[in-house]
């Protein structure tokens, strides 16, 4: 367990826990304005990542086809709340996790019958391939810091809008007492369309920004979504503030885990022991976080105020 | 919903009674499945019999969960956890050679309760949409503790050596015996999550999903309830994995994976929670839908997905709150006012009695025009009634008007 290893490893933590935080960020936002639990969002996710290559083969240019998939998962995030998800607001819990569930089947398997089973890649464009050194010996990717630094700079722009726009304000207060904004004159349906559409489209960035470094494939979005649930419940539901630590906590833990519990499980158990328990404690070493946090805060760290 | 709940009879010593609607179409369903093992051999495939036991077990996975979502309004997004230790726990004592059912069932249902109160003490804590999450991350990790258990099979499962025996003797492996032995389970867990929803206690678990303050005024404590109720259903779904591991006589992490537990939601919203027929049915049609498509299609899923969506938008209640809709709406009709399409319906009606008292006093039938019309005119007439009654009050209204504007206008002719 060299240093360097865990600068590395430090940093791929970080980076997932910004990508967590993008596609985290919209769920937390439709689930605490909305009250509404979109299983979806992870096959939007995949289908930024499917529109980021698609456009790629038709440009040609990276910039321009992250552009064109932002706006086509736009898009498709306002179809989808148009054609389904608007007649579920206010419904039962469980409706909206039948039709989103159902929605995952489609998308999934469509995805499947559009593009195959293969999976895709996307190449790094010129300007962000190479590595930087980061100390001596020690070099990390180029994209990778883009990601980082592009996820900073959304999650940036997101606390700004949030905290000191009027939509942003509608979307806290909504997050509170929906019922009473609505009361106060504001269109809430209108308000419901802006957030889900934006939120899609976060997802869809997220899974923009990790075509070139993933394998695009169907059912990519099924792990980060688990995985962005676990987010938001830890961060307190409707918390942008809370989903950002969260997130960035469950990126690293759980990278950190991966390449280093069987090692710190050596200092106390036998060597064959760890090798065996190791991965399995990595794996789960985020849902134990959630527990803990559970049983500790049932509502989660920042619970958005005014809710139980 | 409670009054969704109308299907389960309240608890009342009063010995026989008739048969609620929810209990007599779980017999319909019950006695349709025990004639399945027929067809299947009238159809020489004894696929078919496998397709039914495998919606046999879920059927009771399905009950253990609706034990959860539809009394006790606990939605567990990790119910399928349970499938995979009860199959588990009886694969691992097997593959040490005590597969026999009186070791290798106990340890399934123990291994489930155990697990079950163990993360139901710390799950049963929150509510709403935490619940859904812990209970999913508990699932996780019972997935990931899985797929390390090397020596049983890590990420590829366990074969286990034989299916359970029973007193030494395979008598499993006999697929009519596994099936009827399923079903007779299922019937079993139908009638036991019946009286335990219809008991007090499922009634204070019912009670405290509509009103959980009002249930602590009158002095019940909701965790034990809940807890309670959380153990009995992970261990019924115990038994649902000791089964399907016997029936695949085979057991891997799959069994585990979320999506599975979403499965076991859906087949529980497909049927329609509320009642416990819904469940069952929700179990077949998902499995029969699946397994159909999966004929069709390779892609089956595009197809079974928009139905889900669709159920979800238009259908809300699933099957049984269709069916629950269509009594209604039967009975709805015998009160209703008279309409066209009813009068045609009803003389239609009338004229086939007619035609069947001719018959049997052997006369030829006359349906004659005017004999016809007369009826129309009759029903007409009827319906008409109250329509008629407010004209005539109108016209009145109207003449006495006419006849007092009439008279002024004399009166001022007169005075003038």
């Amino acid at each position: 367990m060299s240093a360097s290893l865990f600068v590395v490893q430090l940093f791929n933590g970080l980076q997932l826990g910004i990508l967590l935080f993008l596609v985290a960020a919209g769920l937390t936002l439709v689930f605490g304005v909305m009250d509404f639990i979109n299983l979806a969002h992870g096959v939007q996710y995949m289908l930024g990542a499917y529109l980021a290559v698609m456009a790629y083969g038709f440009t040609g240019t990276f910039f321009l086809s992250v552009l064109l998939a932002l706006l086509a998962s736009l898009l498709f995030g306002l179809l989808l709340e148009l054609l389904v998800f608007r007649h579920l607001y206010g419904r039962d819990h469980l409706e909206q996790v039948l039709a989103t569930f159902g929605i995952i089947m489609l998308l999934n398997q469509g995805v499947k019958l559009l593009w195959g089973a293969a999976p895709l890649n996307m190449p790094i464009p010129d300007l962000l391939s190479g590595s930087v050194p980061l100390m001596d010996g020690l070099r990390y990717p180029v994209y990778r810091f883009a990601i980082i630094a592009t996820g900073v700079l959304v999650a940036a722009g997101l606390y700004l809008f949030v905290t000191s726009t009027r939509v942003g304000m509608l979307v806290r207060a909504g997050a509170t007492n929906a019922a009473m904004v609505s009361a106060l004159g504001v269109d809430i349906k209108r308000l419901f369309t802006v957030v889900f559409g934006f939120g899609a489209m976060l997802a869809g960035f997220a899974g923009v920004m990790v075509a070139p470094i993933l394998s695009v494939e169907p059912g990519m979005g099924d792990q980060i979504l688990i995985l962005a649930f676990v987010v938001i419940v830890i961060g307190g539901i409707g918390s942008i503030r809370g989903a950002f630590l969260a997130a960035v906590l469950v990126g690293v833990i759980d990278t950190l885990g991966r390449s280093f519990m069987t090692d710190v499980l050596r200092f106390v158990l036998a060597p064959t022991t760890a090798r065996v328990i190791g991965p399995a404690l990595a794996s789960m070493s985020i849902y134990l976080l959630m527990a803990v946090v559970l049983a500790i805060r049932p509502a989660g760290l920042f619970p958005a105020k005014g809710r139980a | 919903m409670p009054a969704a709940m109308r299907g389960i009879p309240a608890a009342s010593p009063s010995a026989p009674r008739a048969l609620s609607f929810d209990q007599r179409l779980a017999a319909g369903l019950f006695a349709l499945l025990a004639f399945l093992p027929l067809l299947s051999r009238s159809i020489a495939s004894s696929y078919l019999l496998l397709v039914g036991e495998r919606a046999v077990i879920f059927a009771i996975a399905a009950l253990s969960l609706e034990l959860l979502i539809g009394a006790g309004g606990l939605v567990s997004f990790g119910h399928a956890a349970f499938l995979g230790i009860g199959a588990y726990a009886a694969g691992i004592v097997a593959s040490h050679g005590l597969g026999t059912l009186c070791i290798a069932l106990p340890a399934a249902l123990t291994a489930s309760a155990v697990f079950a109160l163990a993360t139901g003490a710390i799950a049963v804590r929150t509510r709403g949409v935490y619940f859904i999450m812990i209970t999913l991350a508990f699932a996780q990790m019972a997935f990931f503790i899985a797929t390390s258990l090397a020596p049983y099979g890590g990420d590829d499962g366990l074969s286990w050596p034989t299916r359970t025996m029973v007193l030494g003797r395979h008598i499993l492996k006999d697929q009519l015996t596994f099936f009827y032995v399923c079903l007779a389970l299922l019937i079993a867990t139908y009638l036991g999550v019946g009286r335990l929803i219809a008991s007090r206690f499922g009634r204070v678990l019912r009670g405290l999903k509509d009103n959980e303050t009002r249930m602590q005024a009158i002095g019940f404590t909701p965790y034990l309830y809940r807890l309670t109720a959380y153990v009995i259903a992970g261990t019924l779904c115990g038994l649902a994995g000791f089964l399907l591991g016997n029936q695949a006589e085979f057991v891997s992490p799959a069994y585990m994976h979320w999506q599975r537990s979403g499965e076991l939601i859906i087949m529980v919203l497909l049927g329609g929670t509320g009642t416990l027929y819904g469940p069952m049915l929700g179990a077949l049609a998902f499995l029969l839908l699946e397994e159909a498509l999966s004929r069709l299609t390779e892609h089956w899923k595009v197809i079974l997905g928009p139905a889900l969506v669709l159920t979800a938008l238009f259908a809300s209640g699933g099957i049984a709150g269709a069916i629950a809709a269509c009594r209604r709406r039967r009975e709805a009709a015998a009160r209703a006012p008279l309409t066209l399409p009813r009068l045609v319906r009803h003389l239609l009606g009338a004229g086939l009695e007619r035609s069947r008292s001719c018959r049997r006093a052997g006369r030829r039938l006359f349906l004659r025009p005017a004999h016809l019309c007369k009826r129309v005119a009759e029903k007409a007439r009827a319906a008409c009634a109250p329509a008629k009654m407010a004209l005539g009050r109108g016209r009145q209204a109207l003449a006495s008007l006419a006849e007092r504007g009439l008279k002024t206008t004399v009166e001022r002719w007169w005075r003038r």
